[in-house]
This record gives structure tokens, C-alpha cells and sequence, in this order.
């Protein structure tokens, strides 16, 4: 009787072998992310071995003099880093308590009607390419710290640390806002709860329940923040400039790594001279740097949900 | 507990219905493992074709572990096995060379919560007959939709409505989309794992007067909470309890004469 | 202190507190408000145009009828104006009053006449375009660039009548040029939309596919576990990353063509390949297991039964999904200079494998520029830009909106 009620047996034979192509091609769409990081990795590995073939690893790692065009060229990374930590140093002191703040009201202040409405403006400033936000610091913030640096009789440089690092704390904003209120929503209303019928204020009971139970998530979000912060590239390309000073005047130009990256390979590029090669080293600094900072964020985020799953 | 708990009571030692009907699915020593965890212990039962068979027993006693392993719906679960041997007219389900997919096709099932497509009503009952490539045309379609839908008791509801979505029908409507739904296939068996749980009295008495109606061409297996239900609409009962097939029997014997304590207990609602 | 004091305290403080929370969501919002601001005020300049109306009579000893394309036009045109303005004498005071036309401001007549030979002899008035410091200077800017002299030309020619001032199609309509006057983004943007199509060419198909295979095939073992880490860490790579792989692979190693929309698209869908296959899988996953056990249930395979239920149903979360990856791709630079997207490219790109810039890169090009209409022009194409992603999102929202199931 089934016989009759089935697919004749060749018809079935012929789905089975589809499926099984259609199950390997799903399986090998799957492993182009896996490729992309592998290409990622020789790509940026291969150049930048070529590179230190050419310069001493120990002279890029601890040199503090860059000057890749210059005959013969330095390539020490140190004012590089330095330049990177400052203007991420400067964005995270603008981020992390507006961020911060701002979801915390988000999450235990605001009313639904509120949430609606800031929510997606934060958002908003999050969906603005960072190639605007370059234009605005270059063009509108810079021009202003300095005239109000003049006016205060500080010499402030035109690519000053501090116009790149304000323009880019505020883009790191909605990402630790938006992250925080998520961890900050799930901390378990019951500890809440305990807080309260302690006679505590809101305030008292955000400051000494609810943060400290929050706080892995949000170390999480800053460490994420800073990541983002150290591998952005149009706003420090933009706004900060080529000079490799080695300092921590928030007033002076600086230079960053991204900024290095792209200076070195946009336009002409020789794929035999260190120059063009030490742009791939620099890759790879950067990109241990913020894969570390990402796996280690999302450890901490993994046991954090643990820990109120 | 001793080794009788492993050991089925039937109850009579022939039932009746066992012996009156040909015996469609055959379950031999079958252990269900979900992971670690041993969910159904060395079951054996013999379900009878064109006739009702219930399961019953309290919750999360494997009722519904042994139903999905009759039409291999446990094989997406991951870490879940099936060791033993289950039988539909006599050809092993578990087979290697079976097709699992041709199984299904043979073995429809209702689930606990009516789940149509969030497609047209008609698309709902179409769709079995499509992927099996049952209809001949768009008018054999039509048929085969139309009696399915007649046989579940639902067309005249729904047949000016064919193409409204499934999902718009009242509760025990879309119970009994979802038996059309399983009937179009033309399965010799269907497995209702408690069907009309969801629904309210009225529902649930015309979902009882179909399943009364299809027994007359189909095996059906059916799980339920209520005992008025089993004692209803079954021909056959098995109690099961922790895992194990405790009495199995002809079910206007089983609900007056059961023989093991714990069916008694279960029956009289002591437990469960 | 008694208890009542310390409650009022407590009371302020919770009071700050709160204050605290608003200010910093102030901030945000008032910075988002100048930067919005600032761009919308920088841009309006260039959106619209003053132009030159004169009656220029097509001298036939000028330009050929038989060749009329290879006629002097900008000599014609000089002379136009030159009689305008009969005192203007010395070689200087000429050069200046040429200088307030646009280097390519004989274009349009050159154009109109060529398509039709017909009006040589006669006199017509076309609109011709002023340098950008006229326009400018015109338009009230005083850092224009423009001598006394030539404000004052300019004042007797708008006297006259002769300066037309309308909207600035031509920024829509014509490709990158030296000249600011000249200069549009339809070059950028039609290398935008090919680039975009070629990124959701590969990332749609293959960041589906992939969700598909990790949500609903993938046996559960140390191997999937690594795709999953790996896929999460690479939606947090920086992007200029994804341009260095760009380079080292499609480039030099593919030796895929430069600066093209093919080469931007491939590195932009690799950036938004873990976007979309984590978004995917959420919609995957939110469709609920009983519609799959149904399907399986009438005895579909279980890829039949993902790709007649599940995917449709996992549409729109998809879609939603795609929709903020695309506007994450639009809006991207960084990886595409590293490719040579960066190069000054006039001529609008017709395919996948021509020269192409894109919005973002054509805004980083020109802020570079040192001309004030570039400047102008650069929040223009900003502006358009935001627009673009405004749409694009609000695309998104209603998708989210309408088509959102509750289960
Ligand atoms: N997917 C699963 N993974 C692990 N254990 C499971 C799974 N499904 C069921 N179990 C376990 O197997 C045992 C039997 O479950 P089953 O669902 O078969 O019970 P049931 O008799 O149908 O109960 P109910 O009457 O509540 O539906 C239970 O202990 C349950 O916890
Ligand atoms: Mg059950």
C-alpha cells in the first residue's frame, strides 16, 4: 500500500543526493567566516614576516622613533601605541560615564514612552559613518578646542589628541550605553527587590545592589568599547594627524596606528619596500590587540550570564 | 522496586482487541535514552491496527518519548537513543536502509498544541500531498484536500475560507486542520499526543467523535491526561509509569479491573 | 544630625542622581543636534547655483557648422562678457573678470549648439556657470576668495539681470571634478549602489546559508563551537583589517582589478558576513519548533521542512538584519582606501569592473580639498548620505514592524 502513496523510489533516491549537496554547500557557507579569519591571518602574517625579515622585530616593538619615509626608515611602534592609547584613553573618559549614565537612566529611570524615544536616537548617532564623524572633528570640533585654547593662552596643535578622542568617545557612546543597559535589565529584579525592602532609595540601590552585581557586563562593555575605539580609523585619520609625537598633551598631534595603516597603503604601494610592508605589521599588532580584547570581553560576558542563568 | 516493575501486566492476558485486530506496530524491549538520563525502560507492547490505542500515565513518565520514537520524530533530538526493536507490519523502523522521511509519510502525527503552517488552510492540507507528490493535478489536489478536510469533520467550517490563513481558525479548528493535515498523506497510523489539551469540552468532543470515525481505517495511538477520554474513545490502554510499561490491556477491563497497584492508584486518582 | 536631616539628604542625593542620568543623555542628544546641525548648515550652499544668463550670439567665424564641437566657445563666451563691460581694459583686470566664469563654463553652450548646428548665427542665452568663488561671493559667503573689483562686476551683472540662482541639480547629476563647481556625486553614488549589490550578492546567500547550516544541520561538536567563537569575533575586527585582507588576497593575490566596485564589494561582504549570520540566526531561531515538527510530522525531510517553513518564516528578521548590515556597508571607508577606491575618478562607473569611489570615500576625498565650495559640498554628499541611511533604516524599522510575529 505505501508504495502507492510515496514518491516512486528513483524520485526519492534523486532528493536524497540533493539534500546531501545542498547540506555541503550550507556547510561550506559556514566555513567562509572561518576562511575570512584565516585569510585574515596569513595575509597579515606572511607581510608583515616579510617585513621582519627587513626590520628587527625588537626595533619595531620597542623602537620609539617612526619615520617610515624617512632614508633609511625608523619603524619603532612605541609613539605609535602611545599616540593610539591616548586619543582611546580620551574617548573613554567621554564615554564611559555618559555611556554609563545614560543607561542607567535608561534602564531604571526611564518610562516606556522615554526608552522609545532615546533609544532610537542613540541609535541614530550609532548608524553615522565614522567618516562624518571624521569631517565634524577635523572641521568644526578641532577649529573650536583650538580658538578655545587660545583664548585660555594654550598652544593647542590643529590635529589636536583631544578633538579625535572627544569625537570618538561620543561614538562609543550608544555601544556602552546600549550594552550596559542590557546587563543592567538583566540583573535579577529580586536582588532589586531586597534592596528596597531594605528602605533603600533608587539611587542607593543602583550604586550598591545593582551596578556592583553588573559590573563583569559592564567591564565587558568597556573592554568592547576600547576595542572599537583602538581599530577605528576615518575619525583619527581625519581629525588626528601623520606626526609620531611620543606624548600624553591631550593637545598636541599624535598619530595612531590605523592612521599609520592607512597613510602607508593609500595611494602607490611597493609590495618590497619595508614601507608598504610595516603597514601589514602594524595590522597585525592591531589585530592581536583587539581580537585579545574582544575574546576576553566575551569570556567575561559568558560568565556573567552564567552566573544569573 | 524488584523485577516486576520491568515486567508489563496484561491485562486480560490476551485483550480482546489484541486479538480481534491485526497487530500494526510492535514494540520489543525498547529503551529510550535521553543522554544519560534512561527515559523509557525495556517496553514492549503490540498496538492494534483499526482500533484506539491510549497511553496514559502521570506526567513525564515517557508517554510522549515512546509515541516520537514509534515515528522517529526523536531523531531531532539531539543526544536522544533508541535501542530495541519497533516494528510497523512487521519491517523494522529503525532499520538502516529505512528512510525516515517514507516513515513519516506512513506514521502522521498530531501534536499537544494545533501547530498548522502560518500558510492558507488550503496550503496547510496540500502541502503533505505536494512533497509526496500524491495529487496527479490541481483538481486531484483539490480532491484530496476537500475529503481530508471532510474526514476531519472541518469543511463545512472552512469551505468558503480556503484561503485564510490557518492560523485564523478557532483552537479545536485548527486541531482538526491539523488531522486533515495528517490524513492527506493517507498514513496507516496516527499518533495524537494529547490532542485536545488545548481545547475547550465542546472541541474536544468532536476531535473524540473523529478519532471514533478514522479508527474504522487508520491505527491510532493517542496520549491523554483524562481517564474519561481514554475510557472514551480507546479500545486499548497502556499505563505507563517512571519509564516502564506497567499494565497494558483492553481498556473497559483496565478502568475496572486493573490488576497492578499503580494503575489502580492512578486510575482511582490517587497519584499522577 | 537627626533622621530627617538625613533623609532630605538622601532625597537630593536620589534627586542628582537621576539628574545625572539626564544630563549625559542630554549631551548625547545635543551633540548628535550640533553635529546634524553643522552639516545641514555647511551643506545648504550647495544645493543651490547661481548662474550667468547671457545672451551669446554663436559667431559663425568662430565655430564651424560642420564641426561645430570643435568650435572656441570659452573665447566666444569671453567675449560676451567682455562687452559687458566695455572699461574693463587691462590684461589683468580681463584675466580677473574671466576668472569669475567657470573653467568649464563653455561646456553647456559647446554641448547645445553640437546637438543642434542650426543656432550658429544666431543669439541664445544659456545658463553658464560661474567660478564657485562667484557663487559663493553671491551667495553671501565673504571668504570667497573675490577682489573688490570683481564684486562689483558681479553686482552690475546681477543689476542686469543676468544671474540666475536655482537649485543644484548638477551635484546630483555629474561625476568628481577638479572644480567645485563642477563637481557631483553621481559618480559616487552609482559606485555606492554597484558595490552594495555585489556585497549582498555574496553576503546574503552565504550569510544565510551559513545560519541555516549552524542553527538547524550542524551536529553539535567541538568544530561548530569554533565557528560560532569565530564568527563573533569577527564582527568585532576593526574594518581596516578587512581592507588589508583586501588587499594581500583580492589584489595580490586573486589579482582582482583595483579600485573597482567588484573588489570594494567582496572586502565590504566578508566586514558584514558575521552580521548577517548572527542576525539570521536569531530569526532562525525565534521560529517556533512547532511549525518544524509539523512539517516533519506529514513526513517532510528536515530540509524540506527548513526550506518551506522555517527560512519564510525567518524572512524578515533576515531581512531586517541584511537591511543594517547594507547600511553598516554603506557608510564604511576605511577598508575601501586600502583597496584604491580612493583615486579621482570622473567618469561614472557603468559596471561591477570599472574605477569606482563610493559616497563615504568621495566625502573623505573632498574634505580634503582646500576650496571652500568643496567644503560645502563635502556636508552636501554627507548630507545625502545620512538621508540614504535614514531611509534605509527606516526601511528596516517598518520591515521589523509589520512583519514581526509574535509566537
Ligand atoms: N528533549 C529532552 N531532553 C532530555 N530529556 C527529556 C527530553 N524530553 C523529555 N525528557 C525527559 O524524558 C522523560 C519523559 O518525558 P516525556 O515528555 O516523554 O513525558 P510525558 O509522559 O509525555 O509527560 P507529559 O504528560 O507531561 O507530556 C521526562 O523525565 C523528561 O524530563
Ligand atoms: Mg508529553
Amino acid at each position: 500500500m505505501s508504495a502507492t502513496l510515496t514518491l516512486s523510489r528513483p524520485n526519492r533516491k534523486l532528493r536524497r543526493q540533493i539534500e546531501a549537496v545542498v547540506l555541503v554547500l550550507l556547510a561550506c557557507a559556514s566555513g567562509v567566516a572561518v576562511l575570512t579569519t584565516i585569510g585574515i591571518v596569513l595575509s597579515v602574517v606572511y607581510e608583515s614576516l616579510r617585513f621582519f625579515s627587513e626590520v628587527p622585530v625588537w626595533k619595531f616593538l620597542f623602537g620609539t622613533e617612526w619615520a617610515p619615509t624617512a632614508e633609511p626608515g625608523a619603524f619603532g611602534i612605541i609613539p605609535l601605541l602611545g599616540g593610539t592609547l591616548l586619543i582611546t584613553l580620551i574617548a573613554i573618559l567621554v564615554a564611559g560615564p555618559l555611556g554609563l549614565l545614560s543607561a542607567v537612566y535608561l534602564a531604571e529611570y526611564a518610562n516606556l514612552k522615554a526608552r522609545r524615544i532615546i533609544k532610537p536616537v542613540l541609535e541614530l548617532l550609532a548608524g553615522i559613518p565614522t567618516v562624518v564623524l571624521g569631517f565634524f572633528a577635523a572641521l568644526t570640533v578641532a577649529p573650536f578646542i583650538r580658538r578655545a585654547g587660545e583664548a585660555f593662552g594654550l598652544s593647542v596643535a590643529s590635529e589636536s589628541a583631544l578633538a579625535a578622542g572627544l569625537v570618538m568617545g561620543m561614538m562609543i557612546v550608544p555601544l556602552i550605553s546600549s550594552l550596559s543597559d542590557d546587563i543592567i535589565n538583566a540583573v535579577p529584579q529580586s536582588l532589586r527587590d531586597g534592596s528596597y525592602a531594605l528602605g533603600a532609595t533608587q539611587s542607593e540601590t543602583i550604586k550598591k545592589v545593582v551596578l556592583p552585581a553588573a559590573l563583569p557586563g559592564i567591564v565587558s562593555a568597556f573592554i568592547l568599547a576600547t576595542s572599537r575605539a583602538i581599530g577605528e580609523t576615518m575619525i583619527v585619520v581625519m581629525a588626528a594627524g601623520l606626526a609620531a609625537n611620543l606624548t600624553f598633551n591631550p593637545l598636541a598631534a599624535v598619530t595612531t596606528v590605523t592612521v599609520q595603516i592607512a597613510a602607508l597603503l593609500v595611494g602607490d604601494q611597493e609590495f618590497d619596500s619595508a614601507k608598504t610592508l610595516s603597514a601589514f605589521a602594524l595590522g597585525l599588532i592591531l589585530f592581536i590587540i583587539t581580537l585579545a580584547l574582544n575574546v576576553v570581553a566575551l569570556r567575561v560576558v559568558r560568565k556573567y550570564r552564567e552566573a544569573y542563568e | 522496586m524488584n523485577d516486576m516493575s520491568f515486567q508489563t501486566i496484561m491485562t486480560p492476558a490476551i485483550p480482546k482487541i489484541a486479538a480481534a485486530r491485526e497487530a500494526k506496530i510492535i514494540a520489543s524491549a525498547v529503551d529510550v535514552h535521553y543522554g544519560d538520563k534512561q527515559a523509557i525502560k525495556n517496553l514492549s507492547i503490540s498496538i492494534p491496527d483499526r482500533a484506539v490505542s491510549a497511553f496514559i500515565g502521570p506526567s513525564g513518565c515517557g508517554k510522549s518519548t515512546f509515541l516520537r520514537s514509534i515515528n522517529r520524530m526523536n531523531d531531532t533530538i539531539p543526544g536522544c537513543k533508541v535501542t530495541g526493536k519497533i516494528t510497523l507490519d512487521g519491517e523494522d523502523i529503525y532499520a538502516r536502509n529505512l528512510d525516515v522521511v517514507e516513515l513519516r509519510a506512513r506514521i502522521g502525527m498530531v501534536f499537544q498544541k494545533p501547530n498548522p503552517f502560518p500558510k492558507t488552510i488550503f496550503e496547510n492540507v496540500a502541502y503533505g500531498p505536494r512533497i509526496h507528490g500524491l495529487a496527479r493535478d490541481k483538481q486531484d489536489m483539490e480532491r484530496i484536500v476537500v475529503e481530508s478536510l471532510k474526514k476531519a469533520g472541518l469543511f463545512e467550517e472552512v469551505k468558503d475560507r480556503l484561503t485564510q490563513p490557518g492560523t485564523g481558525l478557532s483552537g479545536g479548528q485548527q486541531q482538526r486542520l491539523c488531522i486533515a493535515r495528517a490524513i492527506a498523506v493517507n498514513p496507516e497510523v496516527i499518533l495524537m499526543d494529547e490532542p485536545c489539551s488545548a481545547l475547550d469540552p465542546i472541541a474536544t468532543a468532536r476531535i473524540e467523535e473523529l478519532i471514533h470515525e478514522l479508527k474504522e481505517n487508520f491505527c491510532i495511538v493517542i496520549v491523554t491526561h483524562s481517564m474519561q477520554q481514554a475510557a472514551r474513545v480507546s479500545d486499548l490502554t497502556a499505563f505507563f509509569h517512571l519509564g516502564v510499561l506497567v499494565e497494558v490491556g483492553d481498556t473497559d477491563v483496565m478502568f475496572t479491573k486493573p490488576q497492578d497497584k499503580r494503575t489502580q492508584d492512578y486510575i482511582t486518582g490517587r497519584f499522577g | 544630625m537627626n533622621s530627617s536631616d538625613l533623609t532630605a539628604k538622601r532625597r537630593s542625593a536620589e534627586r542628582r542622581f537621576k539628574y545625572y542620568g539626564l544630563a549625559a543623555i542630554a549631551v548625547t542628544v545635543i551633540f548628535l543636534a550640533i553635529l546634524i546641525l553643522d552639516i545641514v548648515v555647511k551643506a545648504l550652499p550647495a544645493f543651490t547655483v547661481n548662474q550667468l544668463v547671457l545672451p551669446v550670439t554663436i559667431d559663425a567665424t568662430k565655430v564651424d557648422a560642420s564641426n561645430p564641437a570643435a568650435g572656441d566657445f570659452p573665447a566666444l563666451l569671453k567675449e560676451t562678457l567682455a562687452k559687458e563691460f566695455p572699461d574693463v581694459q587691462s590684461r589683468g583686470d580681463k584675466k580677473k573678470l574671466n576668472a569669475l566664469l567657470s573653467a568649464r563654463a563653455a561646456d553647456g553652450l559647446q554641448e547645445q549648439v553640437a546637438s543642434d548646428p542650426s543656432l550658429i548665427g544666431k543669439t541664445i542665452a544659456v545658463p553658464i556657470s560661474l567660478s564657485s568663488g562667484a557663487d559663493l561671493h553671491l551667495k553671501g559667503f565673504t571668504d570667497a576668495q573675490l577682489d573688490e573689483k570683481q564684486a562689483a562686476w558681479l553686482a552690475a551683472l546681477k543689476d542686469k539681470g543676468f544671474i540666475q540662482h536655482g537649485f543644484a541639480w548638477s551635484f546630483f547629476t555629474q561625476g568628481d571634478s577638479r572644480e567645485p563647481e563642477s563637481a557631483g556625486i553621481k559618480g559616487a553614488l552609482i559606485g555606492s549602489i554597484l558595490v552594495i549589490c555585489v556585497t549582498l550578492m555574496f553576503a546574503l546567500p552565504l550569510g544565510v546559508a551559513a545560519a541555516l547550516y549552524l542553527e538547524e544541520f550542524a551536529p553539535k561538536n567541538r568544530m561548530t563551537d569554533l565557528i560560532e567563537v569565530n564568527i563573533n569575533n569577527l564582527a568585532a575586527v576593526p574594518s581596516i583589517i578587512f581592507g588589508l585582507l583586501g588587499l594581500a588576497v583580492f589584489l595580490n593575490g586573486f589579482g582582482l582589478p583595483r579600485s573597482t566596485a567588484l573588489v570594494g564589494g567582496l572586502v565590504l561582504a566578508l566586514l558584514v558576513l558575521p552580521t548577517i549570520i548572527i542576525a539570521s540566526r536569531a530569526a532562525i531561531r525565534s521560529v517556533p519548533p512547532s511549525i518544524k515538527e509539523a512539517a516533519l510530522g506529514v513526513g517532510a525531510s528536515h530540509m524540506q521542512a527548513v526550506f518551506h517553513h522555517v527560512l519564510p518564516l525567518a524572512v524578515p528578521g533576515i531581512l531586517t538584519g541584511t537591511i543594517l548590515g547594507v547600511a553598516r556597508a554603506l557608510g564604511e571607508t576605511a577598508p575601501l582606501l586600502m583597496i584604491g577606491m580612493i583615486a579621482f575618478i570622473v567618469d561614472v562607473p557603468h559596471g561591477f569592473t570599472d574605477a569606482a569611489t563610493v559616497l563615504p570615500v568621495q566625502v573623505f576625498l573632498w574634505s580634503d580639498l582646500p576650496e571652500a565650495a568643496f567644503k560645502s559640498r563635502t556636508a552636501a554628499a554627507i548630507l545625502v548620505l545620512l538621508v540614504l541611511l535614514f531611509c534605509i533604516n527606516a526601511v528596516a524599522i517598518y520591515l521589523r514592524n509589520k512583519f514581526e510575529r509574535r509566537w
